[in-house]
């Protein structure tokens, strides 16, 4: 069983706001999928490396500007919730008062 | 003529000939869906004016004795976590609720200059996260066979319209089963393409290695032909392959198709395995070779899955912060908004999800949880490149069930889970596989899985067509 302290912790790492009703919901759930988990204690250790560190070389691509549809940063600022002129409008990221 | 019962070859060849024009065929298709989206909750939102100005051109084109590309015309439903420039893209979740799409995916773009008619957008589980479509924020989809059962997740909006005649064809994405389960379940033919086949530019991501867009139709020919068409190499997305689907005259007769027998073991409703396995001797009649082989590593695909897809989901839905775009919640200070915008935003499965990802993630849990999954996956991808040494193609199910009852399993998250066991190892491995329509369970549908080798989709389509004439 998931410690309740635990869900919390996570949540909060998740930047997830959850009631106490959800916390409570999620401690159960997470721990039946958690138990589940446990069947991969039971596979065989990987012989050789893991492939999937390497794939991701042969993705690369030359570091280019190339050219955009003007109206496109438009489009993406209207779809800003807070914004002035052309500028996103973000709350400080530090609470200096 | 019913236009809505046509396939996309005959719809093509009427409003060639001029039997009726592409205004005629929107205009049914958009009447079809007046009548019957109520009860079953199939589209989010309807794009009619702009179905109707592309049918009006595709005839002008007729008109002027112009050629026409296979899909012009011809009208389609496109699952609402891929963005069509200018409507909404939700995702079906709150957070995105009233979020437009400011560009196309290049899937909708390819079908766009191929002059194809978006109808709307369908339903599906919140971020393509679900198994059985209720986890859409806007209510479940029904299943159009039968009205108190779901119609599979999560491109549950996608498969429902083409069996309900509200879309010719939809698309849909795969995740771990999205395309493959509600087609199985609705009794229409599902194509989750090899990963990299099509690119996943304008797909509202959920598990980046593993998601991929594809067709849902009613028949392996249509979904063979929209596959054609919204496949290729994208620069816009790194993972998508240099592929040029070409079709391939390929029989049954002298194939080797390898069956698992790990997906024929406890869990698996007796009548659906009645139903596969006829079909495979069906196959066997028609000349395949038909070889039992085992996947060993296969028992771990489902735990792993549930690994790797939420920590995958865990970090693409962070960008949802409030700040963005989508909803925020006003608040003092910066976390707050983000941790009032995250909570009110997502449902429960996604947030779920979220959590389990993140705890796998973490610092503590990271090597035990995500390094154990990623190895396991490596171990599952062992046995296909193995298994794909002996056989051409294999035959397993979809779903271990049939479609089930709406609110059967909302409240055990595991047990809707154990749906996709026979769907995920394919996401995990990368392959292409089909759902193709083999039998019913009184009037609910059983999907026979095609899994092919990686990029070989015109073997695996091609068998599926000669499926498709026997059973």
């Amino acid at each position: 069983m998931i410690l309740k302290d635990e869900v919390k912790r996570i949540a909060k790492l998740a930047r997830l706001e959850l009631t106490e009703k959800e916390i409570e919901k999620m401690q159960k759930d997470m721990s039946a999928i958690l138990d589940y988990f446990n069947l991969l204690k039971k596979a065989p250790k990987l012989e050789g490396v893991l492939a999937s560190s390497k794939e991701g070389l042969k993705m690369s691509r030359k570091d280019e500007v190339k050219s955009r549809d003007v109206n496109m940063s438009k489009r993406l600022i209207a779809l800003t919730p807070d914004k002035k002129d052309d500028y996103i409008k973000v709350r400080p990221p530090l609470n200096l008062l | 003529m019913d236009l809505t019962e046509l396939t996309i070859t005959q719809a093509h060849e009427g409003l060639k000939k001029k039997e009726f024009s592409s205004v005629d065929l929107t205009k049914a298709y958009l009447e079809q869906i007046r009548k019957t989206d109520k009860e079953l909750n199939t589209y989010l939102s309807i794009t009619e004016n702009s179905a109707l100005s592309e049918a009006e051109a595709v005839d002008k084109k007729i008109s002027e004795g112009k050629d026409i590309s296979i899909l012009a015309g011809v009208p389609c439903a496109i699952k609402d976590a891929i963005l069509v420039e200018g409507e909404k893209c939700t995702a079906a979740s709150k957070i995105l609720e009233n979020y437009i799409a400011p560009y196309d995916a290049t899937v909708i773009s390819k079908l766009k200059s191929q002059g194809a008619v978006i109808l709307g957008k369908t339903n599906l589980d919140e971020f393509a996260m679900g198994g059985s479509g209720e986890n859409s924020a806007f209510g479940a989809t029904k299943n159009p066979l039968d009205k108190t059962r779901v119609a599979g997740g999560s491109s549950s909006g996608s498969a429902a319209a083409v069996a309900a005649a509200q879309a010719l064809y939809a698309l849909g994405s795969d995740t771990g089963g999205s395309i493959r389960l509600p087609s199985s379940f609705c009794g229409v033919v599902g194509l989750k393409p090899t990963y990299g086949a099509v690119s996943r530019y304008g797909l509202i991501a959920f598990g980046s290695s593993l998601d991929q867009i594809g067709p849902i139709a009613k028949t392996v020919e249509d979904c063979k032909i929209v596959f054609e068409t919204i496949s290729g190499k994208d620069p816009m997305d790194a993972t998508s392959a240099d592929y040029s689907f070409k079709t391939s005259k390929i029989e049954l007769k002298g194939l080797k198709i390898g069956v698992p027998k790990e997906y024929f073991v406890k869990g698996i409703d007796p009548e659906v395995e009645k139903i596969i396995k006829k079909a495979i001797q069906k196959a066997e009649g028609a000349g395949a070779e038909i070889i039992e082989i085992s996947l060993p590593s296969i028992e771990f695909a489902l735990a792993c899955y549930y690994i790797i897809a939420p920590s995958e989901a865990s970090a693409n839905l962070a960008r949802f912060d409030g700040i963005k775009y989508g909803l925020s919640v006003p608040a003092e200070n910066l976390l707050d908004i983000y941790l009032k915008s995250k909570g009110h935003g997502f449902g429960a499965e996604v947030k779920r999800r979220i959590m389990i990802g993140t705890f796998a993630l973490s610092s503590g849990y990271y090597d035990a949880y995500y390094k154990k999954a990623q190895e396991a996956r490596q171990l599952i991808r062992q046995d296909f490149v193995k298994a794909f040494e002996k056989v051409d193609l294999l035959f397993c199910p979809v779903s271990p069930v049939p479609a089930v009852k709406i609110g059967e399993r909302t409240n055990d998250p595991l047990s809707m889970y154990l749906m996709d066991i026979y769907t995920v190892s394919v996401n995990l491995a990368g392959l292409p596989a089909i759902s193709l329509p083999v039998g019913k369970i009184g009037n609910l549908p059983v999907g026979l899985q095609i899994i092919g080798n990686h990029f070989q989709e015109n073997k695996m389509l091609a068998v599926a067509e000669e499926m498709e004439k026997m059973v």
